[in-house]
Protein backbone atom coordinates (compact mmCIF):
# COMPACT_ATOMS: atom_id res chain seq x y z
CA UNK A 1 0.00 0.00 0.00
CA UNK A 2 1.25 3.64 -0.65
CA UNK A 3 2.29 5.24 2.08
CA UNK A 4 5.44 7.81 3.34
CA UNK A 5 6.98 10.32 0.87
CA UNK A 6 4.88 8.85 -2.25
CA UNK A 7 2.00 9.56 0.09
CA UNK A 8 2.86 12.90 0.52
CA UNK A 9 3.61 13.29 -2.85
CA UNK A 10 0.16 12.21 -3.73
CA UNK A 11 -1.88 14.56 -1.69
CA UNK A 12 0.46 17.37 -2.41
CA UNK A 13 -0.63 16.85 -6.46
CA UNK A 14 -4.46 16.75 -5.52
CA UNK A 15 -4.37 19.55 -3.34
CA UNK A 16 -2.57 21.41 -6.27
CA UNK A 17 -5.84 20.28 -8.54
CA UNK A 18 -8.28 21.77 -6.36
CA UNK A 19 -6.12 24.63 -5.98
CA UNK A 20 -6.11 25.54 -8.85
CA UNK A 21 -9.59 25.42 -9.63
CA UNK A 22 -10.32 27.79 -7.40
CA UNK A 23 -6.96 29.88 -8.90
CA UNK A 24 -9.56 29.43 -12.26
CA UNK A 25 -12.42 31.28 -10.66
CA UNK A 26 -10.86 33.87 -8.83
CA UNK A 27 -8.59 34.98 -11.94
CA UNK A 28 -9.65 37.29 -14.63
CA UNK A 29 -6.86 37.36 -16.99
CA UNK A 30 -7.24 34.33 -19.77
CA UNK A 31 -3.41 34.00 -20.13
CA UNK A 32 -2.68 32.94 -16.39
CA UNK A 33 -6.02 30.87 -16.63
CA UNK A 34 -3.84 28.61 -19.12
CA UNK A 35 -0.66 28.67 -16.64
CA UNK A 36 -3.17 27.21 -14.16
CA UNK A 37 -4.37 24.82 -16.38
CA UNK A 38 -0.41 23.79 -17.34
CA UNK A 39 -0.10 23.59 -13.71
CA UNK A 40 -2.60 21.07 -12.84
CA UNK A 41 -1.88 19.24 -15.81
CA UNK A 42 1.38 18.76 -14.76
CA UNK A 43 0.31 17.70 -10.94
CA UNK A 44 -2.06 15.42 -12.34
CA UNK A 45 1.20 13.78 -14.39
CA UNK A 46 3.41 13.83 -11.19
CA UNK A 47 0.45 12.03 -9.25
CA UNK A 48 0.09 8.77 -12.15
CA UNK A 49 3.47 8.73 -12.25
CA UNK A 50 3.79 8.16 -8.06
CA UNK A 51 1.10 6.02 -8.46
CA UNK A 52 3.22 3.82 -11.42
CA UNK A 53 5.91 3.90 -9.61
CA UNK A 54 4.89 2.13 -5.99
CA UNK A 55 2.46 -0.05 -7.60
CA UNK A 56 5.56 -0.93 -11.09
CA UNK A 57 2.87 -0.04 -13.42
CA UNK A 58 4.06 0.44 -17.11
CA UNK A 59 0.86 1.32 -18.41
CA UNK A 60 0.25 3.44 -15.86
CA UNK A 61 3.55 5.13 -16.48
CA UNK A 62 2.74 6.00 -20.25
CA UNK A 63 -0.64 7.37 -19.15
CA UNK A 64 1.17 9.52 -17.10
CA UNK A 65 3.36 10.87 -20.03
CA UNK A 66 0.37 11.18 -22.15
CA UNK A 67 -1.16 13.67 -19.25
CA UNK A 68 2.46 15.03 -19.19
CA UNK A 69 2.19 15.64 -23.02
CA UNK A 70 -1.75 16.22 -23.46
CA UNK A 71 -2.56 18.32 -20.56
CA UNK A 72 0.56 19.82 -19.51
CA UNK A 73 2.06 21.16 -22.78
CA UNK A 74 -0.34 20.76 -26.06
CA UNK A 75 -3.75 21.58 -24.37
CA UNK A 76 -2.85 25.12 -22.59
CA UNK A 77 -0.52 25.70 -25.26
CA UNK A 78 -2.92 25.85 -27.93
CA UNK A 79 -5.15 27.62 -25.71
CA UNK A 80 -2.82 30.36 -24.68
CA UNK A 81 -1.99 30.69 -28.42
CA UNK A 82 -5.85 31.63 -29.25
CA UNK A 83 -5.87 33.60 -26.41
CA UNK A 84 -2.61 35.86 -27.89
CA UNK A 85 -4.31 36.08 -31.24
CA UNK A 86 -7.23 37.54 -29.95
CA UNK A 87 -6.00 41.00 -27.59
CA UNK A 88 -9.74 41.72 -27.30
CA UNK A 89 -10.51 39.57 -25.17
CA UNK A 90 -7.67 39.24 -22.79
CA UNK A 91 -10.22 39.30 -19.46
CA UNK A 92 -13.05 37.14 -18.34
CA UNK A 93 -16.65 38.31 -18.22
CA UNK A 94 -18.09 36.23 -15.75
CA UNK A 95 -22.02 36.20 -15.21
CA UNK A 96 -21.67 36.09 -11.36
CA UNK A 97 -19.13 38.48 -9.99
CA UNK A 98 -16.00 37.03 -8.71
CA UNK A 99 -16.20 37.24 -5.04
CA UNK A 100 -19.84 35.58 -5.25
CA UNK A 101 -18.74 32.59 -7.25
CA UNK A 102 -15.54 31.97 -4.82
CA UNK A 103 -18.24 31.74 -2.05
CA UNK A 104 -19.86 29.64 -4.27
CA UNK A 105 -16.96 27.01 -4.88
CA UNK A 106 -16.54 26.97 -1.16
CA UNK A 107 -20.00 25.75 -1.03
CA UNK A 108 -18.95 23.36 -4.03
CA UNK A 109 -16.19 22.17 -1.93
CA UNK A 110 -17.83 21.74 1.18
CA UNK A 111 -21.11 19.47 -0.46
CA UNK A 112 -18.28 17.22 -2.57
CA UNK A 113 -16.95 16.63 1.10
CA UNK A 114 -20.49 15.50 2.39
CA UNK A 115 -21.16 13.61 -0.80
CA UNK A 116 -18.04 11.84 -1.25
CA UNK A 117 -18.22 11.38 2.73
CA UNK A 118 -20.30 8.68 1.79
CA UNK A 119 -18.01 6.68 -1.04
CA UNK A 120 -14.82 6.79 0.69
CA UNK A 121 -16.75 5.11 3.43
CA UNK A 122 -17.01 2.29 1.13
CA UNK A 123 -13.25 1.70 1.26
CA UNK A 124 -11.62 4.08 3.88
CA UNK A 125 -7.59 3.75 2.22
CA UNK A 126 -5.33 7.00 2.03
CA UNK A 127 -6.06 7.58 -1.78
CA UNK A 128 -9.91 7.48 -1.63
CA UNK A 129 -9.42 9.86 1.13
CA UNK A 130 -8.61 11.94 -1.30
CA UNK A 131 -11.76 11.40 -4.02
CA UNK A 132 -13.33 14.68 -2.35
CA UNK A 133 -10.69 16.98 -3.97
CA UNK A 134 -11.25 15.79 -7.47
CA UNK A 135 -15.06 15.93 -7.16
CA UNK A 136 -15.02 19.36 -6.01
CA UNK A 137 -12.46 19.90 -8.87
CA UNK A 138 -15.71 18.98 -11.23
CA UNK A 139 -18.09 20.75 -9.47
CA UNK A 140 -16.06 23.94 -9.47
CA UNK A 141 -15.52 22.76 -13.49
CA UNK A 142 -19.07 23.00 -13.79
CA UNK A 143 -19.12 26.02 -12.45
CA UNK A 144 -17.12 27.73 -14.11
CA UNK A 145 -18.84 26.04 -17.47
CA UNK A 146 -22.23 27.96 -16.63
CA UNK A 147 -20.84 31.03 -15.78
CA UNK A 148 -18.50 31.96 -17.93
CA UNK A 149 -19.35 33.51 -21.19
CA UNK A 150 -16.10 33.77 -23.62
CA UNK A 151 -15.34 31.04 -25.82
CA UNK A 152 -11.91 30.38 -24.23
CA UNK A 153 -13.22 30.19 -20.69
CA UNK A 154 -15.81 27.70 -20.93
CA UNK A 155 -13.34 25.48 -22.88
CA UNK A 156 -11.20 26.38 -19.44
CA UNK A 157 -14.13 25.15 -17.30
CA UNK A 158 -14.61 21.84 -19.60
CA UNK A 159 -10.65 21.52 -19.20
CA UNK A 160 -11.07 21.55 -15.36
CA UNK A 161 -13.84 18.91 -15.31
CA UNK A 162 -12.34 16.66 -17.66
CA UNK A 163 -8.98 16.98 -15.05
CA UNK A 164 -11.20 16.40 -11.88
CA UNK A 165 -12.48 13.57 -13.52
CA UNK A 166 -8.78 12.28 -14.21
CA UNK A 167 -7.95 12.77 -10.82
CA UNK A 168 -11.08 10.86 -9.25
CA UNK A 169 -9.90 7.87 -11.60
CA UNK A 170 -6.00 8.15 -10.57
CA UNK A 171 -7.28 7.91 -6.58
CA UNK A 172 -10.32 5.60 -6.64
CA UNK A 173 -9.30 2.68 -9.44
CA UNK A 174 -5.33 3.48 -9.34
CA UNK A 175 -5.87 4.34 -13.02
CA UNK A 176 -7.74 3.64 -16.16
CA UNK A 177 -6.66 1.51 -18.86
CA UNK A 178 -4.76 2.56 -21.68
CA UNK A 179 -6.89 2.72 -24.00
CA UNK A 180 -9.82 4.33 -22.28
CA UNK A 181 -7.07 7.41 -21.15
CA UNK A 182 -5.76 7.81 -24.42
CA UNK A 183 -8.99 7.95 -25.91
CA UNK A 184 -10.23 10.85 -23.64
CA UNK A 185 -7.11 12.53 -23.50
CA UNK A 186 -7.36 12.72 -27.73
CA UNK A 187 -10.56 13.53 -27.64
CA UNK A 188 -10.29 16.62 -25.55
CA UNK A 189 -7.38 17.47 -27.20
CA UNK A 190 -9.29 17.61 -30.33
CA UNK A 191 -12.13 19.85 -28.71
CA UNK A 192 -9.53 22.55 -27.92
CA UNK A 193 -8.44 22.29 -31.76
CA UNK A 194 -11.66 22.35 -32.84
CA UNK A 195 -12.39 25.89 -30.44
CA UNK A 196 -9.19 27.11 -31.70
CA UNK A 197 -10.76 26.83 -35.13
CA UNK A 198 -14.29 27.96 -34.14
CA UNK A 199 -12.49 30.88 -32.48
CA UNK A 200 -10.89 32.15 -35.15
CA UNK A 201 -13.53 31.79 -37.64
CA UNK A 202 -15.65 33.49 -35.23
CA UNK A 203 -13.20 36.18 -34.97
CA UNK A 204 -13.00 36.43 -38.58
CA UNK A 205 -16.94 36.67 -39.11
CA UNK A 206 -18.23 38.78 -36.23
CA UNK A 207 -14.96 40.39 -34.64
CA UNK A 208 -15.73 38.90 -31.56
CA UNK A 209 -15.77 35.35 -29.32
CA UNK A 210 -18.74 35.85 -27.23
CA UNK A 211 -21.23 33.23 -27.24
CA UNK A 212 -24.12 34.77 -25.67
CA UNK A 213 -23.83 36.77 -28.73
CA UNK A 214 -24.83 34.07 -31.10
CA UNK A 215 -28.39 33.43 -30.53
CA UNK A 216 -29.71 34.64 -33.59
CA UNK A 217 -29.06 33.53 -37.72
CA UNK A 218 -27.33 35.76 -39.60
CA UNK A 219 -27.71 35.64 -43.79
CA UNK B 1 12.93 41.97 44.45
CA UNK B 2 15.60 40.07 44.13
CA UNK B 3 13.73 37.44 46.24
CA UNK B 4 11.00 37.49 44.43
CA UNK B 5 12.91 37.02 41.18
CA UNK B 6 14.80 33.76 42.57
CA UNK B 7 11.92 32.26 43.68
CA UNK B 8 10.52 32.62 40.70
CA UNK B 9 13.58 30.82 38.62
CA UNK B 10 13.60 28.15 41.53
CA UNK B 11 9.04 27.70 40.73
CA UNK B 12 9.68 26.76 36.78
CA UNK B 13 13.80 26.05 35.58
CA UNK B 14 15.12 27.29 32.67
CA UNK B 15 12.19 30.30 32.42
CA UNK B 16 15.27 32.85 32.56
CA UNK B 17 16.57 31.13 29.36
CA UNK B 18 12.74 31.15 27.80
CA UNK B 19 12.82 35.03 28.96
CA UNK B 20 16.15 35.60 27.14
CA UNK B 21 15.02 33.77 24.10
CA UNK B 22 11.72 36.09 23.80
CA UNK B 23 14.29 39.29 24.03
CA UNK B 24 16.27 37.94 21.61
CA UNK B 25 13.18 37.45 19.19
CA UNK B 26 11.53 40.92 19.97
CA UNK B 27 15.08 42.02 19.23
CA UNK B 28 15.14 40.02 16.01
CA UNK B 29 11.58 41.32 14.68
CA UNK B 30 12.40 45.15 15.20
CA UNK B 31 15.82 45.42 13.60
CA UNK B 32 15.10 42.49 11.38
CA UNK B 33 11.77 44.42 10.02
CA UNK B 34 13.85 47.50 8.42
CA UNK B 35 16.13 45.11 6.92
CA UNK B 36 13.59 43.01 5.38
CA UNK B 37 12.31 46.00 3.73
CA UNK B 38 15.44 47.40 2.75
CA UNK B 39 16.08 44.10 1.29
CA UNK B 40 13.04 44.21 -0.52
CA UNK B 41 13.66 47.37 -2.05
CA UNK B 42 16.83 46.29 -2.91
CA UNK B 43 15.36 42.91 -5.12
CA UNK B 44 13.06 45.39 -6.56
CA UNK B 45 15.84 48.31 -7.37
CA UNK B 46 17.75 45.79 -8.83
CA UNK B 47 15.51 44.01 -10.80
CA UNK B 48 14.43 46.84 -12.35
CA UNK B 49 18.02 47.76 -13.41
CA UNK B 50 18.44 50.34 -10.71
CA UNK B 51 21.33 50.31 -7.98
CA UNK B 52 18.79 50.88 -5.37
CA UNK B 53 19.73 52.17 -1.71
CA UNK B 54 21.74 49.95 1.09
CA UNK B 55 19.79 47.78 2.58
CA UNK B 56 20.50 49.14 5.71
CA UNK B 57 18.47 52.31 4.74
CA UNK B 58 15.80 51.79 6.97
CA UNK B 59 18.03 51.77 10.03
CA UNK B 60 19.76 54.71 9.25
CA UNK B 61 16.58 56.80 8.51
CA UNK B 62 15.30 55.64 11.83
CA UNK B 63 18.13 56.95 13.83
CA UNK B 64 18.06 59.86 11.27
CA UNK B 65 14.33 60.26 12.48
CA UNK B 66 14.84 59.75 15.87
CA UNK B 67 17.23 63.09 16.26
CA UNK B 68 14.73 65.30 14.97
CA UNK B 69 11.76 66.71 17.18
CA UNK B 70 8.43 64.88 17.17
CA UNK B 71 5.48 67.70 15.83
CA UNK B 72 2.00 67.14 16.39
CA UNK B 73 -0.42 68.78 14.17
CA UNK B 74 -2.42 71.62 15.67
CA UNK B 75 -5.85 69.99 17.58
CA UNK B 76 -4.73 66.34 18.38
CA UNK B 77 -5.43 64.96 21.23
CA UNK B 78 -3.37 62.45 23.11
CA UNK B 79 -4.39 59.71 20.60
CA UNK B 80 -2.19 60.99 18.23
CA UNK B 81 1.08 60.27 20.65
CA UNK B 82 -0.53 57.24 21.96
CA UNK B 83 -1.31 55.26 18.51
CA UNK B 84 2.54 54.79 17.35
CA UNK B 85 3.04 53.06 21.17
CA UNK B 86 0.33 51.16 21.06
CA UNK B 87 1.39 49.74 17.09
CA UNK B 88 4.84 49.24 19.15
CA UNK B 89 4.18 47.43 21.76
CA UNK B 90 1.33 45.28 20.36
CA UNK B 91 4.22 44.29 17.68
CA UNK B 92 6.94 43.71 20.60
CA UNK B 93 4.23 41.19 22.61
CA UNK B 94 3.39 39.35 19.41
CA UNK B 95 6.88 39.00 18.92
CA UNK B 96 8.06 37.95 21.86
CA UNK B 97 4.95 34.99 22.37
CA UNK B 98 5.06 33.92 18.38
CA UNK B 99 7.50 31.01 18.05
CA UNK B 100 9.89 32.39 15.96
CA UNK B 101 13.47 31.63 17.01
CA UNK B 102 12.23 28.78 19.63
CA UNK B 103 9.22 27.06 20.25
CA UNK B 104 9.22 27.89 23.62
CA UNK B 105 9.09 31.39 24.17
CA UNK B 106 8.27 33.19 27.53
CA UNK B 107 4.50 32.83 27.86
CA UNK B 108 4.24 30.00 25.23
CA UNK B 109 0.90 28.90 26.71
CA UNK B 110 -0.71 32.49 26.10
CA UNK B 111 0.39 32.39 22.74
CA UNK B 112 -2.61 31.17 21.03
CA UNK B 113 -4.23 32.21 17.04
CA UNK B 114 -6.35 34.40 18.70
CA UNK B 115 -3.76 36.31 20.89
CA UNK B 116 -1.40 36.93 18.36
CA UNK B 117 -3.82 37.80 15.03
CA UNK B 118 -5.91 40.02 17.57
CA UNK B 119 -2.64 41.73 18.74
CA UNK B 120 -2.01 42.70 15.27
CA UNK B 121 -5.43 43.93 15.07
CA UNK B 122 -4.83 46.41 18.03
CA UNK B 123 -1.69 47.72 16.14
CA UNK B 124 -4.01 48.59 12.91
CA UNK B 125 -6.79 49.74 14.87
CA UNK B 126 -4.59 52.33 16.71
CA UNK B 127 -2.65 53.65 13.45
CA UNK B 128 -6.21 53.83 11.94
CA UNK B 129 -7.13 56.29 15.03
CA UNK B 130 -4.21 58.10 14.82
CA UNK B 131 -4.61 59.21 11.46
CA UNK B 132 -8.51 60.12 11.75
CA UNK B 133 -6.95 62.09 15.04
CA UNK B 134 -5.52 65.28 13.29
CA UNK B 135 -9.20 65.94 11.66
CA UNK B 136 -7.16 66.21 7.69
CA UNK B 137 -8.65 64.73 4.97
CA UNK B 138 -6.07 62.33 3.90
CA UNK B 139 -5.75 60.69 7.27
CA UNK B 140 -9.37 59.90 7.11
CA UNK B 141 -9.10 58.59 4.06
CA UNK B 142 -6.04 56.92 4.70
CA UNK B 143 -7.78 54.91 7.77
CA UNK B 144 -10.92 54.58 6.32
CA UNK B 145 -9.18 52.16 3.74
CA UNK B 146 -7.21 50.76 6.03
CA UNK B 147 -9.96 49.27 7.85
CA UNK B 148 -11.94 48.80 4.72
CA UNK B 149 -9.17 46.14 3.46
CA UNK B 150 -8.66 45.34 7.23
CA UNK B 151 -12.25 44.06 7.97
CA UNK B 152 -11.59 41.65 4.89
CA UNK B 153 -8.09 40.69 5.60
CA UNK B 154 -7.90 39.87 9.28
CA UNK B 155 -10.34 36.61 9.12
CA UNK B 156 -8.75 35.96 5.94
CA UNK B 157 -5.74 35.42 8.70
CA UNK B 158 -6.95 33.51 11.05
CA UNK B 159 -9.21 30.87 9.25
CA UNK B 160 -5.64 30.45 7.25
CA UNK B 161 -3.99 29.78 10.55
CA UNK B 162 -6.86 27.99 11.64
CA UNK B 163 -6.08 25.14 9.05
CA UNK B 164 -3.12 24.46 10.46
CA UNK B 165 -4.93 24.29 14.27
CA UNK B 166 -7.27 21.78 13.51
CA UNK B 167 -4.33 19.71 12.19
CA UNK B 168 -2.32 20.22 15.04
CA UNK B 169 -5.24 20.11 17.39
CA UNK B 170 -4.10 22.97 19.07
CA UNK B 171 -4.73 26.67 18.62
CA UNK B 172 -1.47 27.50 20.20
CA UNK B 173 1.48 28.86 18.08
CA UNK B 174 4.08 27.17 19.66
CA UNK B 175 2.32 24.13 19.70
CA UNK B 176 1.27 24.01 16.34
CA UNK B 177 4.86 24.61 14.94
CA UNK B 178 6.59 21.50 17.46
CA UNK B 179 3.30 19.31 15.85
CA UNK B 180 4.86 20.10 12.26
CA UNK B 181 8.37 19.56 13.29
CA UNK B 182 7.03 16.20 14.52
CA UNK B 183 5.68 15.19 11.39
CA UNK B 184 6.90 16.16 8.08
CA UNK B 185 4.86 14.57 6.16
CA UNK B 186 1.93 17.30 6.99
CA UNK B 187 4.45 19.93 5.12
CA UNK B 188 2.80 18.37 2.13
CA UNK B 189 -0.57 18.28 2.52
CA UNK B 190 -3.39 19.64 0.35
CA UNK B 191 -5.25 21.32 3.52
CA UNK B 192 -1.39 23.41 4.25
CA UNK B 193 -0.94 24.16 0.02
CA UNK B 194 -3.85 25.81 0.15
CA UNK B 195 -3.49 27.87 3.46
CA UNK B 196 -0.09 29.25 2.18
CA UNK B 197 -1.45 30.49 -0.72
CA UNK B 198 -4.56 32.19 1.73
CA UNK B 199 -1.85 33.34 4.32
CA UNK B 200 0.20 35.08 0.95
CA UNK B 201 -2.31 37.33 -0.30
CA UNK B 202 -3.32 38.30 3.36
CA UNK B 203 0.23 39.05 4.54
CA UNK B 204 0.72 41.32 1.37
CA UNK B 205 -2.55 42.79 1.93
CA UNK B 206 -1.82 43.69 5.68
CA UNK B 207 1.90 44.72 5.18
CA UNK B 208 0.65 47.19 2.35
CA UNK B 209 2.83 46.12 -0.87
CA UNK B 210 1.89 45.91 -4.23
CA UNK B 211 -0.93 44.49 -6.08
CA UNK B 212 -2.96 45.97 -2.54
CA UNK B 213 -0.81 49.14 -1.59
CA UNK B 214 2.31 50.62 -3.27
CA UNK B 215 4.61 51.70 0.26
CA UNK B 216 6.63 54.00 -2.32
CA UNK B 217 4.30 56.71 -3.51
CA UNK B 218 2.21 59.42 -2.21
CA UNK B 219 -0.54 59.45 -4.86
CA UNK B 220 -4.07 60.96 -3.28
CA UNK B 221 -6.09 58.53 -5.18
CA UNK B 222 -4.37 55.17 -4.16
CA UNK B 223 -2.42 55.53 -1.35
CA UNK B 224 -3.36 53.71 1.68
CA UNK B 225 -0.49 53.14 4.33
CA UNK B 226 0.97 56.47 3.39
CA UNK B 227 -1.97 58.37 3.50
CA UNK B 228 -2.76 57.77 7.46
CA UNK B 229 0.47 58.76 8.70
CA UNK B 230 1.17 62.25 6.85
CA UNK B 231 0.55 64.08 9.92
CA UNK B 232 3.53 62.33 12.04
CA UNK B 233 6.84 63.22 12.17
CA UNK B 234 9.99 63.19 14.26
CA UNK B 235 10.23 60.64 17.04
CA UNK B 236 6.56 59.83 16.63
CA UNK B 237 7.11 58.46 12.66
CA UNK B 238 10.25 56.60 13.68
CA UNK B 239 7.61 54.54 15.99
CA UNK B 240 5.29 54.50 13.50
CA UNK B 241 8.20 52.88 10.82
CA UNK B 242 9.26 50.36 13.16
CA UNK B 243 5.74 49.36 13.96
CA UNK B 244 5.29 48.67 10.67
CA UNK B 245 8.73 46.90 9.82
CA UNK B 246 7.81 44.96 13.09
CA UNK B 247 4.33 43.93 11.78
CA UNK B 248 6.19 42.79 7.95
CA UNK B 249 9.09 40.87 10.46
CA UNK B 250 6.26 39.04 12.21
CA UNK B 251 4.15 38.28 9.35
CA UNK B 252 6.92 37.09 7.61
CA UNK B 253 8.22 34.89 10.36
CA UNK B 254 5.26 33.58 11.09
CA UNK B 255 4.87 32.31 7.46
CA UNK B 256 8.42 31.17 7.76
CA UNK B 257 7.95 28.60 10.55
CA UNK B 258 4.19 27.51 10.16
CA UNK B 259 4.74 26.34 6.73
CA UNK B 260 8.78 25.48 6.85
CA UNK B 261 9.59 24.55 10.59
CA UNK B 262 13.02 23.66 10.12
CA UNK B 263 16.10 24.80 12.07
CA UNK B 264 13.80 26.34 14.98
CA UNK B 265 15.40 26.44 18.12
CA UNK B 266 13.58 23.63 20.71
CA UNK B 267 14.24 22.96 23.98
CA UNK B 268 17.87 23.40 23.59
CA UNK B 269 20.44 25.29 24.74
CA UNK B 270 21.66 29.18 23.16
CA UNK B 271 23.31 27.26 20.26
CA UNK B 272 19.56 26.24 19.36
CA UNK B 273 18.68 29.69 19.69
CA UNK B 274 21.12 30.80 17.44
CA UNK B 275 20.87 28.08 14.94
CA UNK B 276 17.28 29.36 15.03
CA UNK B 277 17.77 33.03 14.92
CA UNK B 278 19.80 32.45 11.61
CA UNK B 279 17.15 30.07 10.18
CA UNK B 280 14.89 32.45 10.90
CA UNK B 281 16.63 35.47 8.82
CA UNK B 282 17.15 33.14 6.38
CA UNK B 283 13.59 32.05 5.96
CA UNK B 284 12.03 35.48 6.16
CA UNK B 285 14.72 36.94 3.77
CA UNK B 286 13.39 34.09 0.98
CA UNK B 287 10.16 34.90 1.33
CA UNK B 288 10.62 38.76 1.32
CA UNK B 289 13.06 38.18 -2.02
CA UNK B 290 10.19 35.79 -3.41
CA UNK B 291 7.55 38.55 -2.76
CA UNK B 292 9.87 41.31 -4.00
CA UNK B 293 10.17 39.93 -7.66
CA UNK B 294 6.55 39.47 -7.93
CA UNK B 295 5.76 42.88 -6.81
CA UNK B 296 8.66 43.91 -9.78
CA UNK B 297 6.23 42.29 -12.32
CA UNK B 298 2.70 43.00 -11.19
CA UNK B 299 0.72 46.66 -11.39
CA UNK B 300 -1.21 48.00 -8.67
CA UNK B 301 -4.74 46.46 -8.23
CA UNK B 302 -7.48 49.11 -8.33
CA UNK B 303 -8.76 49.75 -4.75
CA UNK B 304 -12.54 48.54 -5.88
CA UNK B 305 -10.74 45.04 -6.48
CA UNK B 306 -9.17 44.63 -3.57
CA UNK B 307 -11.80 43.11 -2.11
CA UNK B 308 -12.52 40.73 -4.89
CA UNK B 309 -8.50 39.65 -3.95
CA UNK B 310 -8.81 39.47 -0.98
CA UNK B 311 -12.21 37.13 -0.66
CA UNK B 312 -10.14 34.99 -3.04
CA UNK B 313 -7.32 34.70 0.16
CA UNK B 314 -10.98 33.80 2.33
CA UNK B 315 -12.04 31.16 -0.05
CA UNK B 316 -8.92 29.32 0.25
CA UNK B 317 -8.28 29.86 3.75
CA UNK B 318 -11.86 28.28 4.26
CA UNK B 319 -11.64 25.44 1.93
CA UNK B 320 -8.06 24.43 3.60
CA UNK B 321 -10.41 24.44 7.03
CA UNK B 322 -13.01 21.93 5.51
CA UNK B 323 -10.02 19.67 3.97
CA UNK B 324 -8.25 19.92 7.32
CA UNK B 325 -11.76 18.94 9.18
CA UNK B 326 -12.90 16.43 6.92
CA UNK B 327 -10.16 14.67 5.68
CA UNK B 328 -8.43 13.33 8.65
Amino acid sequence: MISGAALDGVELAAGVVLAGAILALWRKDLRSLTSVLALQGIALAALAAILAATGGDVGLGVVAGVVLVTKGLVIPGLLARVVRADPGSRETAPLVNVPASLVAAAGLVILSYLVAGQLTALMPDPLTRLAPLGLATVLVGFFVLVTRRKAVSQIVGLLLVDNGVALLAFLLTAGVPLLVELGTSLDVLLVVVVLQVLATTMRARFGHVDLDQLRELHD
Amino acid sequence: MTATLAALGAASPGIWARIGASVLQVAAVAAGGPLLLGLMGKVRARAEGRVGPPITQGLRDLRKLMRKEAIRAEHTSAVSGLAPLVLVASGAVGAAVTPLVTTRPAIAGGADVFVVVYLLLMGSVALALGGLDAGTAFGGMGSSRAMTIGAISEPALLVAILALAVQAHSSNLPDIVAASLAHPGWLASPQRLLALVALVVVVIAETGRIPVDNPSTHLELTMIHEAMILEYAGTDLALVTVGEAMRLGLLLGLVANLFFPWGIGGSGGPLAVLVGLVALGAKAAAIATLIALVEVSTAKVRLFRVPELLAGGFVLAVVAVTTGLVAR
